[in-house]
């Protein structure tokens, strides 16, 4: 039961360039996130455009720098850690891309694609054309499509050449960003089914970022919601989704509406837009779109409050008749 | 199953000749181009006569059978010069274009990809370089030194630098933020792979178009400064030597003039068919549209 | 009454592997104050279907036959010059990308004006109603927001001030191309809410091209669904959704993980892909990835009633095995 990644308290800041009415500053893209995933264990990070999802799956990675905090791997520190030790480690922490086709590199066959992580590793003497096999079988293509090129496939063959190559030297964490963007509900399923299948066969831990609740239901174990760079509600994914405390968790779950011209909908309306990271909302920086503020949520930050398996932050949670305590 | 091998897949450059073929105007191109440089290279053994050779009583003649092109003032036969003239012109405009693509390749990647140091400082020579007119320039370094097909070529290629340089290296710029290649960085690629594996064929394609049709441009620049009497020395044959001689002698005869000529505009037509079909062509994504 | 008629509509793309059949056959009406939804994955035919309507065709697509009255006239029969005073008057669009439907150089109010250029008004009265309808489609102070710029809105507020300028000429029919499948889901509700409260308040009729079935049985009446270039069935919301009569619409309901209530590591998906539009398969288009195949299907069904005002073209309907 350790822990795989640790991740404590991550900031990532980007400087932002002063322009003609704004001055020069930064901003924090993810700001203080921890979180933690378990071996051979499924973590899916929801939230929408400009919560901080993308970057924080990518300060993982290595692609981004983290400012502050800790991601440990395996009880290694990987932030700071220098590209040439982080190049080792890239064998046992791969990513796969939201745009299927614009990840790969469009003038490399299929095969070349799919080996090309035994080539950058290092592991000569292997027999290439074998491994392309295994590999494009493992993710349910025929053998032609080595000779293809990025722009001969669709959307949904790309993805599998996109999990073929990030699988191809067997690793132990995959971080999927948006794995099912762009793609129709019909194939939807064909690509989540694949991770699940692999996750087993493999025994990887996978972490997940979407915007798509009901992803996230049926694949992961557990689930964070981001809003604004940081995490509001956190914890086992069957807990969050039976009871979701707080109000932003309420409003994506409500807001994804059901195949159903007579269902009853909880509907919980926000108001307005999203603001701007560049003028985060003092106080609780959902305060802006609750339908619950009150006074207090502009002012003072909420902390980390536990309920059963999951925790959130919010002065004025949502309340479930599980819970013994009356509702306030 | 497992013994079969996979297919191999087809070569990048018989993917371009198979498409550049069903163009016609890459054909015509093509088949210009393939005179030209057929022509320059054979020039031994198709011109008539030594292009040199003076033969004074058959001066000023018109065209006939003897003489496809008639002879100039002193009786060289001019169509041998237009062949052998061919042969200068690309004796220049290849090396120079080689040259100055092969520097503004490595000079722009270094640009787009590296430091923003080394950005700043790459830019500042491009530009430097780019202040200088070619011609004036050319016309001051051959004060100095001399004319000869050799400076010729060196100040014409340090003066194209630039072009191919910001070229690539606005390419490599827009190339860089691409998700695969920062798909190759989470790969773990190290930066002389993703620069020679992935961001090079990608630079390389619009890179040839260019090249291809700024030929005639050189082509022409040569043919200018021999004309002023700055480029190749005489007796070598060039087309801008021909229409030196045509110029002064237009009274006399007409053919100098046009025999200098007609290479200069073929040149230009087929090189720049040829780059405007190959334009179609690199861009994977306009071939796929042509349907397979 | 009914606003937009299609019947029969074929259209073809003229491709160098011959020819494109990308839609076959396909009828289907949008009524007076009605808000009719396409749905259907990639493929299906729904760009061609809106290009004929508003005939911006790509050059070598070609119309084989088929009509598309609007109001009563045959607007695939129309001169140019009418169509083009159709366009953005009494039919308006909504595209996908609020980013591109805006031109970056204009205040917003600028635009608005620009598009009222038919009317003989004051310019302060044009002012006036683009600031009345930004408004209306929820952007808290209009007034002022009329000088800014596209791009000092986000992605949510553009897409309401493209339905804004959509509504402006008070269209008999909008046609609203994938509106909110750019936004994220808290913004893709309420920009649907405030459609149906727009609609209803405008009386116009809407036709709602949409991949994601919830919000078409969230803010539709009626519902064509399309695949691989015909309609495979149509009716009312209720009835598609509740009794999906033909396989794919089944298929489709099924795969969308909202409607999967237990939790499932195995999530269905329909096996296959879409069949090739260059060279038809005979009989039923949807034959090979149907789980209900049987002989009967190597011809092809036509549309049969499988309840009132509720239509699908499947041999099984005849067949009488319901679902």
């Amino acid at each position: 039961m350790s822990a795989l990644l640790d991740i404590k308290d991550v900031v990532v800041r980007f400087a932002v360039r002063g322009g003609v009415f704004s001055s020069a500053g930064s901003i924090d893209a993810v700001s203080g996130v921890s979180l933690s995933i378990e071996e051979g264990k499924t973590y899916g990070i929801v939230g929408e455009s400009g919560s901080g999802k993308t970057t924080l799956a990518r300060a993982v990675a290595g692609l981004h720098h983290a400012s502050e905090g800790s991601i440990l791997y395996r009880g290694q520190e990987l932030r700071d850690l220098p590209e040439a030790q982080f190049r080792k480690l890239r064998r046992e922490i791969v990513m796969m891309f939201q745009d299927p086709i614009g990840s790969l590199s469009p003038r490399l066959s299929v095969k070349s694609l799919i080996t090309e992580p035994f080539r950058i590793q290092g592991m000569k003497g292997r027999d290439l054309d074998a491994e392309a096999r295994r590999l494009l079988a493992m993710v349910g293509l025929p053998p032609e499509f080595a000779t293809r090129y990025p722009y001969q496939i669709s959307g949904g063959q790309a993805r599998r050449v996109g999990v073929a190559r990030a699988l191809a030297l067997d690793p132990k964490l995959l971080i999927a960003d948006e794995p099912t963007a762009g793609l129709d509900v019909s194939i939807q399923g064909e690509m989540l089914n694949l991770l699940a299948r692999l996750q087993d066969e493999l025994g990887l831990a996978i972490m997940i970022i979407t915007h798509n609740l009901n992803v996230v239901r049926h694949i992961t174990d557990r689930v964070g919601i981001m809003y604004l760079g940081k995490l509001v509600e956190e914890g086992e994914t069957d807990t969050v989704f039976s009871a979701p405390r707080h109000p932003y968790t309420l409003a994506l779950l409500a807001a994804n509406p059901e195949p159903d011209p007579d269902a009853q909908l909880m509907r919980i309306e926000l108001q307005g837009e999203p603001p701007s990271i560049l003028n985060r909302p003092k106080g609780c920086e959902f305060h802006t779109r609750c339908p619950f503020a009150q006074a207090r949520c502009s002012t003072e930050v909420p902390l980390w409050q536990i309920a059963g398996r999951a925790a959130h932050r919010c002065h004025f949670p949502a309340s479930w008749e599980q819970d013994k305590a009356c509702p306030a | 199953m497992s013994d079969t091998s996979l297919p191999k897949p087809r070569s990048e450059m018989g993917e371009t000749m198979h498409h550049l073929l069903r163009d016609p105007l890459g054909l015509v191109g093509l088949v210009i181009v393939t005179l030209i440089v057929g022509s320059a290279l054979l020039a031994p053994w198709i011109a008539p006569y030594d292009p040199i050779a003076m033969n004074i009583p058959d001066r000023l003649q018109g065209p006939s059978a003897a003489h496809l092109l008639g002879t100039d003032q002193i009786g060289r036969d001019t169509f041998s010069r237009v062949i052998w003239g061919g042969r200068v012109a690309l004796q220049v405009a290849l090396p120079t274009i080689g040259g100055a693509v092969a520097i503004g390749l490595i000079l722009g990647m270094a640009a787009g990809y590296g430091p923003k140091w080394l950005d700043t400082l790459i830019v500042l020579f491009f530009d430097t370089l780019r202040s200088f007119p070619t011609v004036m320039f050319a016309l001051a370094v051959v004060a100095l030194v001399g004319p000869s097909l050799n400076t010729v070529i060196l100040v014409i290629m340090a003066t194209s630098i630039p072009t191919y340089g910001r070229v690539v290296r606005t390419l490599t710029q827009s190339l860089k933020e691409a998700e695969f290649i920062t798909a190759e960085r989470a790969l773990g690629a190290s930066t002389l792979r993703i620069m020679g594996v992935h961001l090079l064929p990608n630079v390389l394609g619009p890179l040839a178009v260019l090249a291809a049709m700024d030929i005639p441009t050189v082509v022409g620049l040569e043919a200018g400064l021999s004309f002023l009497g700055m480029g190749v020395r005489p007796p070598t044959p060039s087309w801008g030597s021909l229409l030196n001689d045509g110029y002064s002698l237009i009274r006399n005869t007409p053919w100098l003039i046009i025999a200098g000529g007609i290479p200069l505009i073929l040149t230009t037509i087929g090189f720049t068919f040829l780059g405007e079909a190959l334009r179609d062509v690199v861009d994977p994504k306009l071939r796929g549209k042509g349907g397979k | 009454m009914t606003v937009l008629d299609i019947q029969g509509l074929s259209v073809s793309y003229g491709t160098p592997r011959g020819e494109l059949r990308a839609l076959r056959d396909v009828s289907l009406s949008v009524p007076e104050r009605k808000i009719v939804g396409i749905v259907g994955e990639s493929g299906c035919g729904k760009s061609t279907l809106i290009s004929a309507i508003i005939r911006l065709m790509a050059p070598n697509a070609r119309v084989r036959s088929g009509t598309v009255r609007f109001n009563g006239q045959d607007l695939l029969a129309l001169p140019e010059a009418r169509m083009r005073g159709l366009r953005g008057t009494e039919i308006s669009m909504v595209f996908q990308d609020p980013m591109q439907t805006h031109n970056p150089v204009l205040t917003v109010g600028r635009q608005m004006i620009d598009i009222q250029y038919r009317d003989k008004r004051s310019k302060a009265d044009k002012l006036k109603r683009a600031a009345e309808m930004l408004a209306l489609v929820g952007i808290p102070d209009a007034r002022a927001r009329l000088n800014q710029y596209p791009f000092e809105f986000s992605g949510g507020m553009r897409q309401r001030i493209a339905i804004a300028m959509a509504l402006m000429a008070r269209p008999s029919l909008l046609i609203a191309d994938e509106p909110t499948t750019a936004l994220d889901a808290t913004l893709e509700v309420q920009i649907i809410k405030r459609l149906r409260e727009l609609q209803d308040e405008i009386g116009c009729s809407i036709l709602f091209i949409s991949h994601h079935l919830g919000v078409i049985a969230e803010l539709c009446d009626e519902v064509v669904v399309m695949y691989a270039g015909e309609v495979v069935e149509a009716g009312s919301v209720r009835d598609v959704f509740h009794h999906p009569a033909h396989p794919y619409t089944r298929a489709l309901l099924e795969c969308d993980p909202g409607h999967i209530k237990e939790k499932t590591r195995n999530l269905p998906t329909i096996p296959g892909n879409i069949p090739d539009l260059v060279s038809l398969p005979g009989g039923c288009i949807f034959a090979d990835r149907c789980p209900q195949r049987h002989d009967a299907c190597t011809e092809h069904p036509v549309m049969s009633e499988a309840s009132a005002g509720h239509r699908a073209a499947c041999h099984l309907i005849k067949a009488g095995a319901p679902a």
